[in-house]
Parts: C-alpha cells; sequence; structure tokens
C-alpha cells in the first residue's frame, strides 16, 4: 500500500518536472493555457469593440443629423498625414505579425528586429497624429479649448481647403455644429491614440523581455497575444480613417 | 428539520479543522495582498463589499430618517439629494453588482468546474484592486461634497446645472466597470477552459449558468458605461459633447447608452442571485433541480434579453410611441425566462424533504419577493401604467423588491450556506433563522408601504411630500429599522462563529456539488488531485452510494 502510495508520489513529481517553466500551476497542460490566455484575450477585445461602438453610434447619429457640418468638417482634415498614417500602421501591422513568426521559430534576432521597428511605426504613427492635432489647434478647431467657425461660414478665407472643395458657406446653426463633428474627431482619435500609446508602451517592455530570451523558448502567447491587440487597435484605425476622413471626398 | 441537521453534522468529537487549508498556508498582509488564489481574493471582496454596505446602508438610514416627517427638517434639500446619489451609488456599483459574483462566485467558480484556480489568477486580484481605487475614489467623492445627480448621471443635469463632483464619481464609476469586466471575463474563460474531466456543460450547477450568463452582460455591457461616461467626464471639462443640446448635441443618446448597459447592470445584480438559489433549494429539498435544462438556458435567454429591453427607463423621455411599443413587449418577455425558474424552482419543492435551514428560508424569502418585484416590473414595462407610475415610490419600492428583497436576500443565503466551507466553522442555526425572519419582516415593512405610496402619488427624490402621506411613510422608516438589526446581526454572529462556530467538516449539508467534496476550508489547491466528474448535477443517489461505499471502507478498517 505505502509503496503504491510511494510509487505513484515520484510518478507525480517526475511529471511535474516534465512541464516547461512557463506553465502556470493552475493549468493542466500547456495546450489549455494557450487557450484559455487566448480566450481571454479574444474576449477582452469584444469589450474593446463595444467600448468605441458606442463612440460609432454616436457618430452615426450626429452626422445623419448634420450632415453638411460633418462633410465640411471632414474637408479640413489632412488627408495626406490621414494616409501615411494608415500606411504606417499596416507596415505596423505586418512587423508586428512577423515578430510573431520569429518567436515561433525561435529566432531572438529577428524577433528584437521586428518588435523594434513595431515601436518605431508606433511612434511614427502618434508623432504624425500630433502634427495633426497641432494643425487644428492653429486653425482654431479645438472645441471647447480654441474653436472659430470662421472657416464654415466663410469657407473663401481658408484658402487651401477652398481651393480643393469649393464649399458653400454654412448657415451659423449648421456652422456651430461643426463643433460636434470635431469633438467627436478628438475623442475618438484620442482614445485610439491612448491605445496607441499603451500598446507602445508594452513593446518596451516586450523587447526588454525578449532580449532576456523570454520568448524564443516556446513560450509565444504572450507575443501572439500582443499581436491580437496590435491588429485590432490597426483595424480601429482603418474605420476611423474610413469615417473621418474619406467619407466626406467624392 | 433538526433530525436532518443532526445528522448531516460530523461526529464534533472527532472532526478537525484541517491543518492545511488555503487560509493558514500563509500568513502575513502581503501574503493576502499580494495573492493569487481566488479563494483569499474573494474574501477580500467579502471585506470590501460590506464595508460600502454598511456605508450604502447608513445612508439609506438617513433618507429614510429624513422621511419620517413631511417637512425636509433633518437636511437641507440639496444635501437629502447627495444622500440618496451616493445611496444609489455605493449600493449599484460597489455592492450589488460585484456582490455575489465577486465574492462567492470568485469562491466558487473554480471549485465547481474542479480547477485548481480561476483562469487568470493575477487579472482577478487586478479587479480587486480597481474595484479598491474605484472605492478610494468615491470615498474621496463622499468628502469633498458628494455628487447630486442620482446614479444615473442624467444630462444635461449632471454635464451643465449641477456644480458638484461629477467627474470624480463618474471615473470612480468607470474604474469599478473595469473592476467588473475583468471578473466576468475569468468567469467565461475558466468555464469554458478549466473544466474537470467529464464536466460537460450540462453537469454544470446551476450557479455556474447564471454566473455564466451575467458574465457575458458585464463583458459585453459594461464597455459602453465606460465611454458613456468618459464622454460626460469630457463634456463637463471641456463644455462640449454629444450630449450637449447648446452645440446640437442629444441628452436622449445618454439615455440610450446609459441604459444599454444599465438595464443588462440589473441583470448582472441578479442572475448570479437565481445560481444561489438554485443550489439552495436543490440541496434542502434533496432533489435535483426541477427542469435543469429549462433552468440553464433561461439565465441564458435572461441575458440575451436583457440587451433589447433598455428604452423602458425612457417611456416618458420623449421617445417615439413604436419603439415604446416594441420595447414594452419585450420587457414582458423577460419575465418568461424568470417565471420558468419560479416555476422550476417551486417544483423542486414540491415532494421533497424539504428542511428549513438558514439558507432556505432567505431563498424561500426570495422567491415570494422577487415574485413580487417581477411583476411589479411588468405594470411598469407596460407603457400605459408606466406613465403614471413611473418617477413615484411604486418604481422605488419595484427596484429594491428585486435588489434587496431577491438579490439581497440571494446573497445572505449564498454567504450563510457556504460559510462552512469558506471558514470550515458553522453559523449558529437559531439565531440565524431569527436574523433570516427578522429580515423577511423588516423588508415587508419597509418597501410594502411604498408600492402604496408610489399608486397614490408620492413622487421619488424629495426630501419634503404633503403630510397625508406620513403615515405609510413611519412604516416604512420603522421597517428599515427592523431591516438594519436583520442585517447586523449576521455580521455579529459570523464574526463570532469565526473562532466559536462548531466545526462544519466537509459537507454538512450533504450536497453534491464539486466544492463540497473537498475539505473545508479547501486547500489552495482546493482538491488533492484534480476531480473527475462522473455524474449528473444534483445526483443524490450517487451521493448516497459514496457515503455507503465510505462507511463500509470505515468499518473494514
Amino acid at each position: 500500500m505505502s509503496d503504491s502510495t510511494t510509487v505513484a508520489n515520484n510518478a507525480l513529481a517526475e511529471e511535474h518536472h516534465e512541464h516547461p517553466s512557463y506553465q502556470r500551476h493552475h493549468f493542466e497542460t500547456v495546450d489549455q493555457q494557450f487557450d484559455a490566455t487566448n480566450f481571454a484575450m479574444w474576449l477582452f477585445l469584444l469589450t474593446e469593440i463595444m467600448f468605441f461602438g458606442g463612440l460609432f453610434v454616436a457618430y452615426m447619429i450626429m452626422r445623419n443629423w448634420y450632415y453638411p457640418a460633418f462633410v465640411e468638417g471632414s474637408h479640413q482634415l489632412s488627408i495626406f498625414w490621414g494616409t501615411a498614417n494608415t500606411a504606417v500602421l499596416i507596415i505596423s501591422s505586418f512587423t508586428m505579425a512577423m515578430s510573431v513568426w520569429s518567436a515561433e521559430v525561435r529566432r531572438k534576432g529577428l524577433l528584437l528586429l521586428f518588435l523594434c521597428l513595431t515601436f518605431l511605426f508606433g511612434l511614427v504613427f502618434l508623432g504624425i497624429k500630433g502634427i495633426e492635432w497641432h494643425e487644428k489647434w492653429e486653425k482654431f478647431h479645438v472645441p471647447g479649448l480654441r474653436y472659430s467657425e470662421q472657416a464654415f461660414l466663410n469657407p473663401a478665407s481658408d484658402p487651401e481647403v477652398y481651393k480643393e472643395y469649393h464649399d458653400q458657406p454654412l448657415s451659423p446653426d449648421m456652422a456651430q455644429k461643426t463643433q460636434e463633428y470635431f469633438f467627436l474627431y478628438f475623442a475618438m482619435t484620442g482614445m485610439h491614440a491612448l491605445h496607441m500609446l499603451i500598446g507602445v508602451s508594452i513593446l518596451v517592455f516586450m523587447i526588454i523581455r525578449a532580449k532576456h530570451g523570454a520568448y524564443t523558448s516556446g513560450h509565444v502567447t504572450f507575443v501572439e497575444n500582443f499581436g491580437l491587440y496590435w491588429h485590432f487597435v490597426d483595424i480601429i484605425w482603418i474605420y476611423l480613417f474610413a469615417l473621418l476622413y474619406l467619407i466626406s471626398r467624392h | 428539520m433538526s433530525a436532518a441537521t443532526i445528522l448531516s453534522l460530523p461526529d464534533q468529537s472527532t472532526a478537525r479543522i484541517p491543518k492545511m487549508n488555503f487560509i493558514t498556508k500563509e500568513n502575513g498582509l502581503l501574503s493576502w495582498l499580494l495573492t493569487s488564489d481566488h479563494k483569499r481574493i474573494a474574501t477580500l471582496y467579502l471585506i470590501s463589499i460590506t464595508f460600502f454596505f454598511f456605508i450604502g446602508g447608513a445612508l439609506a438610514g438617513l433618507i429614510r430618517l429624513e422621511l419620517l416627517t413631511p417637512q425636509s427638517d433633518l437636511m437641507a434639500a440639496d444635501t437629502y439629494n447627495k444622500v440618496f446619489s451616493m445611496h444609489g451609488l455605493i449600493m449599484v456599483f460597489f455592492f450589488l453588482v460585484p456582490s455575489v459574483p465577486a465574492t462567492i462566485g470568485n469562491f466558487l467558480v473554480p471549485m465547481m468546474v474542479g480547477a485548481k484556480d480561476l483562469a487568470l489568477p493575477k487579472i482577478n486580484l487586478l479587479s480587486w484592486y480597481l474595484y479598491v481605487i474605484a472605492g478610494i475614489m468615491m470615498i474621496y467623492t463622499m468628502a469633498v461634497g458628494g455628487v447630486d445627480t442620482g446614479w444615473t448621471f442624467t444630462t444635461p443635469l449632471s454635464t451643465h446645472y449641477l456644480n458638484t463632483h461629477v467627474v470624480s464619481a463618474a471615473l470612480s464609476v468607470f474604474v469599478a466597470g473595469f473592476s467588473s469586466i475583468l471578473t466576468g471575463l475569468n468567469f467565461i474563460v475558466t468555464i469554458h477552459k478549466m473544466r474537470c474531466p467529464g464536466m460537460t456543460w450540462f453537469r454544470l450547477p446551476l450557479f455556474l449558468w447564471s454566473n455564466y450568463a451575467a458574465a457575458i452582460l458585464m463583458v459585453l455591457g459594461t464597455p459602453v458605461l465606460a465611454i458613456t461616461l468618459t464622454l460626460v467626464a469630457l463634456e463637463r471639462v471641456f463644455h462640449i459633447g454629444v450630449f450637449d443640446p447648446a452645440f446640437g448635441g442629444d441628452p436622449l443618446l445618454f439615455q440610450h447608452l446609459f441604459w444599454f448597459y444599465s438595464h443588462p447592470a440589473v441583470y448582472i445584480m441578479i442572475l448570479p442571485g437565481f445560481g444561489v438559489i438554485s443550489e439552495v433549494v436543490s440541496t434542502f429539498s434533496r432533489k435535483r433541480v426541477f427542469g435543469y435544462t429549462a433552468v440553464a438556458f433561461s439565465s441564458v435567454a435572461i441575458a440575451v434579453f436583457a440587451f433589447f429591453v433598455w428604452a423602458h427607463h425612457m417611456f416618458i423621455m420623449g421617445i417615439s410611441n413604436y419603439a415604446a411599443l416594441v420595447f414594452s413587449l419585450l420587457t414582458m418577455m423577460v419575465a418568461v425566462p424568470s417565471a420558468i425558474k419560479i416555476f422550476n424552482w417551486s417544483f423542486t419543492l414540491y415532494k421533497g424533504s424539504v428542511t428549513f435551514e438558514t439558507p432556505m428560508l432567505y431563498s424561500i424569502g426570495f422567491m415570494g419577493l422577487f415574485t413580487i418585484g417581477g411583476m411589479t416590473g411588468v405594470f411598469l414595462g407596460s407603457t400605459g401604467t408606466d406613465i403614471h407610475l413611473t418617477e413615484t415610490y411604486f418604481v422605488v419600492a419595484h427596484f429594491h423588491f428585486v435588489m434587496v428583497g431577491g438579490m439581497l436576500m440571494a446573497f445572505l443565503s449564498g454567504i450563510h450556506f457556504w460559510w462552512p466551507k469558506w471558514t470550515g466553522r458553522m453559523y449558529p442555526e437559531k439565531i440565524s433563522q431569527l436574523a433570516a425572519l427578522i429580515t423577511f419582516i423588516g423588508f415587508n415593512l419597509t418597501f410594502f408601504p411604498q408600492f402604496i405610496l408610489g399608486t397614490l402619488g408620492m413622487p421619488r427624490r424629495y426630501a419634503a411630500y404633503p403630510p397625508e402621506f406620513q403615515v405609510l411613510n413611519v412604516f416604512s422608516t420603522a421597517g428599515a429599522t427592523v431591516l438594519g438589526v436583520g442585517y447586523l446581526l449576521p455580521i455579529l454572529y459570523l464574526t463570532w462563529s469565526l473562532k466559536y462556530g462548531a466545526i462544519a467538516g466537509d459537507n454538512p449539508w450533504q450536497a453534491t456539488g464539486l466544492e463540497w467534496q473537498t475539505q473545508s476550508p479547501p486547500l489552495t489547491e482546493n482538491f488533492a488531485e484534480i476531480p473527475i466528474m462522473d455524474h449528473e448535477a444534483y445526483d443524490y443517489e450517487w451521493l448516497e452510494k459514496q457515503n455507503r461505499a465510505r462507511q463500509q471502507q470505515e468499518e473494514v478498517v
């Protein structure tokens, strides 16, 4: 009786030894651990969709009500910087996907390279966003802090935009509604930029850990889940780009 | 009754609290504050929500004292506004929403699925810290002067007309919301991915089904509240926003977004309570829950319907009549799965060998009070009666019947039921039965008169009222005093039982759940070895066979 118990205990202990160091004690297998954390990440992204969903609903309603204000507000955005930022983000998504791949094939050098590139592109995106916001500040298009409806009451006063779109002057009532457009613009791109900032910070943490070989020993869950997050933030931007920049340009 | 109790309790001369358990494993404050053990986090949550319950309860006491007399004499009208707003905020976001899921649920979900812990233990700890941060922000809000928007943050009142601490209150709720999202996310992942061998979906205890349904609501609903409150805060700070009519914004949009979360939130609060009742009713009737599948799916059905009824909070706010009609119909449909539960619990009692220990007394109280609360919800869901009854004390009575008469009863039932598992000791039976009775009487005395007050036309949220309403208000305040005693008693005797309670043993109720097949209090890993589920949920014949086998083994030894 006692013998068999000892044998069983030894077997248990040996089994315990076989677990890779990254398996947390409350999971039975590595697969279960991966499945669980991956599923959790997808659920988290679902909550993010609902979070941004509130903003998209507000945008949809306001755009329907104040269509002319939203069209002319949209004309004020820089299509050049918007497109550049979209390209930057899509490339960063590619480098992120390559990071996941490098971690899977356990190539530390490549992983570090691609993580650093992703980090850099993230910073470039935030930099360009900063340039755009600064432009809005200069042109008095920051609702609540520094706002003027001049460009919408008298579009000709803003020759650059006027040259391209030949906007008609809005009624004073409708011109005031452009504030709603810019409020939503700042709320949506601001919330997105906040997510980028969080992503870039986590990237710093990941680069440090990757240097110590944390992700190239077969345990890629963290890199993969962060990849999901990064792609998600990318997709949100694609929607923002379409809804805020592109939609009113025919 | 007493026969069953004596039979189920282990022989006191031999029973011992196991030396090695989750409480004794490590000592010191840090071992608690940095723990990733779901049972310890559940204990932390239990202490924190009890703390907030007593703050919220004290505020409720102030409200009832003010309403003792028709004049606004105890406090000024704007102080009264702050008191009822803080009462609502604290009770909803700091007690009711986390009550069963974050305490009893946190304690039980891993054990019921036969796992060592929740899938994401560190996230679980993070959720408690977020709760604490949110709680500190709420206490700060109260300390610097409070907020008087009501717990609903109604715009443009909250954004333009009030000069109280709306931003810190909104941010506090925002943070508390994330704590609840993380708990919900953890439950869903655990129930999907951590079930032990043999634990199929239809062998899950019904407690898990209802917590699963509530978790879906937390995960899908709470982010919408978060963004809504962010927009309110932005609007207050920058004086521009999508809810501001001065700039073409729409206050009704706020109502849509807010109630899109806050109606499901009602089910976040009540669904885990349903789960407790299923466990307790089955155990004390010695019968499998009648219509297990129907009860399980009714939880899911409630979670689905919950997202399509929000506009019934807005019937008098100028939404279109057609929308009101559709939402009224959908609202009434929620009554169907709720009724399925009530009927099935009643059928579980039928021909069962029913005993009336304290958890059962609370559960029976729940069934009666929740039925009244739910039925009056149908009155309010009909557009015609709603226009007369909304914003009166009828609404106050309705949701207190559901929340206090329903959820709080279920919470107390669950705490008593799992107390022996949690602490290894029994609570004193006689005095706790008395407390259950006092709570029930006090509750009815407090809130039933409010139904009558509401139909007579007494509006809610006023510090003063016409003198002809005074008699019923005096009843209500008297009842609140009795209710207060009913809530104070458990605190006293449960604390007492930590040291002096009788040793409970592994399975004092002879219940079938996996949590009862391990020692009390459980090991940090819950089970000595991962259990294998080889029987259906609530299979009392299986339990008898187990007991017989154990007896035979002991006789042989």
